[in-house]
């Protein structure tokens, strides 16, 4: 039971790291980007090809991959959504572009690194474990979710103290009020993508080293999760997002250890149907973004 | 200041358009620093469609827009901004879900990307002074406030913007007569420390009373003009806009 907790918490701080980027974009624009799940991957591949070949200490590629995925999402915005932004059907058009982008980057990997799965060298990550109470807890597992509890809190300061945070939730709220308030509402766009997108590396690099498991298609299963998580969070509620991505790391652990795996996703969505049928607002009611 | 003689804002032939529509057609009007201009019409005139080429909301088709002799035509809102020009829009347009502080914060640092906190602090503190309605509630989110608070929030962030030129449109729009007349001996009061306005308003008596100069608009071309006294005066403008007008 305790164990289960443990490594129900460990994967559930992953989704939630996901899913704040997604939800971030989501509240900001009222778009879903789905070519973060190309983020994901693709900076996960950047941190292994950064450990393998470079020889760079993990400690250290996790903050490049991360600082890269942040500026991938800056590209992912100029190319799949300015373009289309100021047209009356944005939302659904940029979409279907997101989705283009990622098939190409997806495509472009697959092309370059093969379709196995990639894996860190044995003594990447710490491999020791200690024991608390009933349950055997890796360093891995401790560092993985201090990582995502330290960026929740990171991101949480940043959206409350700060000026961009101000400013991205004014965006948020009305890209025409912050207008007049002198904000750029581009660039604050684009440094909600880049926020965004360095959650999701840093989600990428954190399940690849968690699973020791790096392929093309990995960011598709978190990528249903992520939309999962926005869903029960509350669109576009970050405290939300972060709840339910825990809640279903929680659940999907407990599935597979009393039901079995098999079940793993049916559970989950069935639990997130039920959610939506009791709750239709989500765990945490809309748009909490702007009080975040 | 400005070099005497050069308005501090002046608008050159500006020609505004939606597709086909068009809204303002190639006026003219210059306000001297100082000055409280008032730009009064009927709806539909062109005045919203002027004040957003002014502030960058939109892009003119044709035209120039000077701001002390330096063009600043087509530029986009956020550089419009970083010029001094400030626009109070229609509707007020406050961030609801934030809180009355946090307006008043994205505001003061609007035109510093970082201002020393202490200052922008004071600054914020003296329009609490000002407004103290906004102060004992500063907590708590800008849409909670009644639609005369609002108006007192959204004047509050435009000052707190540092204007050089401070465009107001329509606020008396929707509030109540004595909220009406608090908004105006606002603009007078903000016209004694010094501002200079361009003032947008349907309530043409009282925009009269507490302008300086006035321009008639009416489907997108400016029919009279001339100092405030004189125009309140005119028969053409008693009969359209003063005679058995309907505001207080
Ligand atoms: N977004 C738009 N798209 C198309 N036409 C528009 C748009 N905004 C305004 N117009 C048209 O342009 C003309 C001028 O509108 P504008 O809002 O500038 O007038 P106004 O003088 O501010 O009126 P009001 O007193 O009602 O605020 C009107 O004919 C209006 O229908
Ligand atoms: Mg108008």
């Amino acid at each position: 039971m305790g164990q289960q907790i443990v490594n129900g918490l460990f994967l559930g701080s992953i989704y939630a790291l996901f899913a704040l980027g997604y939800t971030l974009v989501f509240g900001v624009l009222d778009i879903l980007n789905l070519a973060h799940q190309a983020v994901f991957m693709i900076c996960a591949y950047a941190a292994l090809v950064l450990v393998v070949h470079l020889h760079m200490p993990i400690f250290a590629a996790l903050p490049v991959a991360v600082l890269a995925g942040g500026l991938l999402g800056m590209v992912v915005d100029r190319i799949a959504f300015r373009p289309l932004r100021g047209r009356s059907d944005s939302n659904i058009a940029g979409l279907i572009s997101s989705i283009a982008l990622a098939t190409i980057l997806e495509a472009a990997v697959l092309q370059f690194f093969g379709p196995d799965v990639e894996r860190f060298p044995f003594g990447t990550v710490p491999t020791r474990s200690i024991q608390i109470g009933g349950a055997v807890v890796s360093e891995l597992q401790i560092v993985i979710i201090a990582i995502a509890v330290a960026m929740l809190l990171g991101l949480t300061w940043l959206l409350r103290r700060t000026r961009l945070g101000r400013r991205i939730r004014a965006v948020a709220e009305s890209p025409k009020a912050a207008r007049v308030l002198g904000v750029d509402v581009d660039r604050i766009i684009s440094a909600s993508f880049f926020v965004s997108s360095a959650l999701g590396a840093a989600a990428g690099v954190l399940f690849g080293l968690a699973f020791n498991n790096v392929a093309p298609d990995m960011g598709r299963s978190v990528e249903l999760k992520g939309l999962a998580v926005i869903v029960l969070g509350g669109m576009g509620s970050m405290p939300g997002a972060a709840l339910a991505g825990v809640a279903l790391g929680l659940l999907e652990v407990f599935t597979v250890a009393w039901i079995g795996s098999s079940y793993r996703d049916a559970v989950a969505f069935g639990v997130l149907f039920l959610v939506l049928v009791l709750r239709p607002r989500g765990l945490l009611g809309p748009a909490a973004l702007r009080e975040a | 200041m400005s070099a005497p003689g050069v308005p501090l804002l002046e608008i050159r032939d500006l020609e505004v358009a939606y597709g086909h529509v068009h809204a303002v057609r190639r006026i003219s009007l210059r306000v001297n620093a100082g000055q409280v201009v008032t730009l009064i019409g009927p709806n539909g005139a062109g005045k919203t469609s002027t004040l957003a080429a002014v502030a960058g909301l939109l892009r003119p088709q044709g035209g120039q827009v000077l701001l002390e002799g330096r063009d600043v035509t087509g530029l986009p809102a956020h550089r419009a901004v970083e010029q001094g020009i400030v626009l109070v829009p229609e509707g007020r347009s406050i961030l609801a879900r934030m809180s009355i502080e946090e307006n008043l914060v994205l505001a003061a640092e609007a035109r510093t990307p970082r201002p020393p906190t202490a200052e922008q602090r004071r600054r914020v503190e003296a329009q609490f002074a000002r407004f103290p309605v906004l102060g004992e509630r500063r907590k708590l989110p800008a849409g909670s406030l009644s639609g005369g608070e609002q108006q007192m929030l959204a004047f509050a962030r435009a000052l707190l913007m540092s204007p050089r030129i401070l465009l107001l449109d329509e606020p008396s729009m929707g509030l109540a007569p004595l909220l009406v007349r608090r908004v105006f001996d606002l603009v007078e009061e903000i016209h004694r420390e010094g501002a200079t306005v361009l003032l947008v308003e349907q309530n043409a008596r009282l925009a009269l009373q507490v302008s300086d100069h006035a321009y008639v608009l009416e489907r997108g071309h400016i029919v009279l003009q001339g100092p405030s006294s004189e125009l309140a005066a005119d028969p053409r403008v008693q009969a359209a806009y003063l005679g058995g007008s309907t505001e207080t």
